[in-house]
């Protein structure tokens, strides 16, 4: 199992230099030019400058080449840094000072860090989508279990409904809907996520939660319209085996059979499809985000790239890249340690 | 029967008895079915799937034989009946501005909003449907390439997977703001966008297909029929043709299902986020977009288009649902 964890971290490096060369190279072919704001009056050759300063007039395979040692050099530096000189876990460590003022990935909108941008964006992203997917999780399991067990009841059957609803309904539908029903007529909910608000009272506490009730709920129907057919189907895989007629005939309750046996087998393949579906959240955060005005990495993504702005719309992407690879082998090992049947060697 | 020697001999020693029951034949057996006409029975049970495959064909055709029904022009600005309300809305509202010269009402420009819906609706299904058919050609080569030449499934898969491990949004979107500008210069803005968004949505959707398609290859190539035909000289790909295809077909057909409920909703995405087509050219989810803005005013102009994606979606996944039932030879008879 350890070297099958290990095979597949080395593995996962090249996947990682060659998505990141791909995204690269399209990105490369982008018709938009950083300089295209710059006043006319501006002579040639102060203009070739300031795009050799961008790092715009090497060629594509050195830009490449400066990009990954910032990414994987630079950055990793300046984040042990941060680690031991004013984060909470790490900080009684001795400051390291790894970074000694060499160039970042820099943004060409605002001309500072990307990272620094990403990092103050990541907050409101993970309490959004990953709230949404708790949520999500939480919903779906029950619903599963339930319409497995009882399967063809009325209950399957409007579970099923929904799901297959909630599988077909877009977030730039539900989106919309939700803010017309809920923040137009009836006025519950804020229709745009207040992202400078501070929560510190009861008060604050619940105005934040009604604020996110909209967009968490928006991304939970989707993961609960996957994730609680996959439980169903699952269960229904687990409720005619052997073992379970063994475990009622030597006079288990019903409720033991059902919660204890059957779902802790039905669960194998299912966390696996939970840690599968982390990045893709991410990506379909991006609409969300963009219906309620969360200002997170996807709304980030967009901003970005209608303004052309090449070094954050390529760290971005990889950053989601890399999330879906690291999440496939989370889920490839889960798979093998929960499953004792599974063996990779 | 009763004619052949050995049973006289049998019948001599059963004393005269009746064939045994088992063995009795009554009149002639039900001609053979074909297998289509097996599917199509169970496919007409499920009751979810008729009404999706009903619903799949009533927009389509609504949405190609619509326009000479409401020959309205879809971008025709009638500057002096915008923001009229659909006809509807006079059964609780008396004041409405409404009237039949636009039954769903008109947008602030005053464009019509019934062929609007049309004029989105063919949009949007010939993405949908040209988008599905390319990510079924790329996945069907592939998977049954990586199946049956033993050669090539490791490249294959390790490209199949590395197409998996891509962040499908976010590349998209980088991949439609960069390419929009050369190729509508090449094809005009609405032909450009069209060949642009098809081709990105069909060469990152492929993948699903041609994992079940191998995996189904990988099967069938060790049965006796393809070592027949093998032994009997037929070329790799007169097999492939005339053997291989046809017993994959069902998975193909399912995952086309599925492939078209995600064309139609990635494209409506794209739209949405002013990324698709241009902004006179209506889609679904530019309508559904630019009406977002108004939507406390005219929340029938939200209402309309997403109802109308939501449906489409929903339709084609009940038949997915009620095709995979179908073509399943194990839940089949049931």
């Amino acid at each position: 199992m350890l070297t099958y964890a290990i095979r597949r971290l080395v593995l996962s490096v090249p996947t990682l230099l060659f998505i990141s060369f791909v995204i690269f190279m399209l990105l490369q072919l982008a018709p938009g030019d950083p300089m295209a704001q710059v006043p006319l009056t501006v002579p040639p050759e102060v203009k070739q400058k300031m795009r050799e300063a961008l790092g715009v007039g090497e060629p594509a395979l050195v830009q490449y080449w400066k990009w990954l040692v910032q990414v994987f050099w630079t950055e990793p530096k300046v984040f042990i840094d941060w680690l031991t000189r004013d984060s909470f876990l790490l900080g009684w460590l001795p400051d390291t000072n790894l970074y000694q003022g060499e160039l970042r990935v820099i943004s060409w909108q605002t001309r500072s860090p990307v990272m620094d941008i990403v990092l103050q964006r990541i907050p409101q992203t993970l309490w959004v989508v990953g709230l949404s997917y708790v949520v999500g999780v939480l919903i779906a399991l029950p619903i599963g279990i339930y319409s497995a067990y009882r399967q063809y009841s009325v209950f399957d059957q409007a579970g099923t409904f929904v799901t297959m609803v909630g599988f077909s309904i877009p977030p730039f539908f539900t989106g919309p809907l939700l803010i017309v029903i809920f923040s137009v007529y009836l006025g519950w909910f804020p229709s745009i996520y207040d992202t400078t608000h501070v929560v510190n009272d009861w008060e604050s506490f619940k105005y934040q939660l009604s604020q996110m009730i909209m967009p968490v709920m928006v991304l939970a129907l989707q993961t609960t319209a996957q994730l609680s057919r996959y439980m169903r189907a699952s269960m229904l895989d687990n409720l005619n085996q052997d073992y379970v007629r063994t475990a009622r005939a030597k006079g288990l309750s019903e409720a033991v059979v059902v919660m204890v046996h059957v779902l802790r087998n039905s669960m194998i393949p299912v966390i696996t499809v939970i840690a599968l579906g982390v990045p893709a959240i991410f990506g379909g955060a991006i609409i969300t985000e963009n219906v309620f005005k969360v200002n997170g990495i996807g709304q980030l993504l967009i901003t970005a790239l209608f303004a052309n702005d090449l070094p954050m719309v390529m760290t971005l992407t990889f950053i989601f890249a890399f999330l879906i690879v690291m999440f496939n082998l989370i889920a490839d090992i889960l798979y093998g340690l929960l499953d004792p049947r599974i063996r990779y060697d | 029967m009763t004619d052949s020697p050995q049973d006289d001999v049998i019948l001599a020693e059963g004393a005269k008895a009746a064939p045994i029951e088992a063995l009795k034949d009554k009149g002639p057996m039900a001609p053979p079915r074909s297998k289509w006409r097996d599917v199509w029975e169970q496919f007409r049970k499920h009751k979810g799937a008729m009404m999706g495959a009903f619903f799949l064909f009533f927009i389509t055709f609504g949405v190609l034989i619509g326009p000479y029904l409401w020959t309205l022009d879809p971008q025709a600005l009638d500057i002096r009946n915008k923001d009229m309300r659909p006809i509807y809305t006079a059964i609780w509202n008396s004041e409405a501005d409404v009237g039949w010269n636009h039954p769903l009402g008109s947008d602030q420009l005053g464009r019509d909003n019934l062929s609007q819906l049309i004029a989105g609706g063919r949009a949007s299904m010939a993405v949908g449907w040209a988008a599905m058919l390319l990510s079924l050609i790329i996945g069907t080569g592939v998977g049954v390439m990586a199946g049956f030449f033993k050669k090539l499934d490791g490249p294959l898969m390790r490209l199949t997977d590395l197409f998996l491990s891509l962040p499908i949004l976010p590349l998209l979107l980088v991949a439609v703001t960069l390419f929009r500008q050369p190729l509508r210069a090449n094809f005009g803005p609405e032909g450009g966008m069209f060949i642009l968004i098809v081709t990105v949505v069909g060469i990152t959707s492929w993948m699903p297909t041609a994992r079940i398609v191998r995996g189904d290859v990988l099967a069938l190539k060790e049965r006796e029929f393809v070592l027949a035909a093998r032994s009997i000289g037929t070329q790799p790909f007169k097999i492939i043709k005339r053997h291989l295809l046809p017993n994959v077909l069902s998975p193909i057909m399912v995952s086309a299902t599925l492939g078209l409920a995600t064309a139609i909703i990635t494209e409506s995405a794209l739209s949405f986020l002013g990324v698709g087509f241009p902004s006179d050219f209506p889609t679904w989810g530019k309508m559904l977009a630019d009406a977002v803005a108004r939507m406390e005013d005219f929340p029938e102009r939200v209402l309309l288009p997403g109802v109308a994606i939501s449906l489409t979606v929903l339709g084609v996944n009940y038949l997915g649902d009620g095709l995979r039932d179908a073509l399943d030879p194990r839940i089949r008879g049931r």
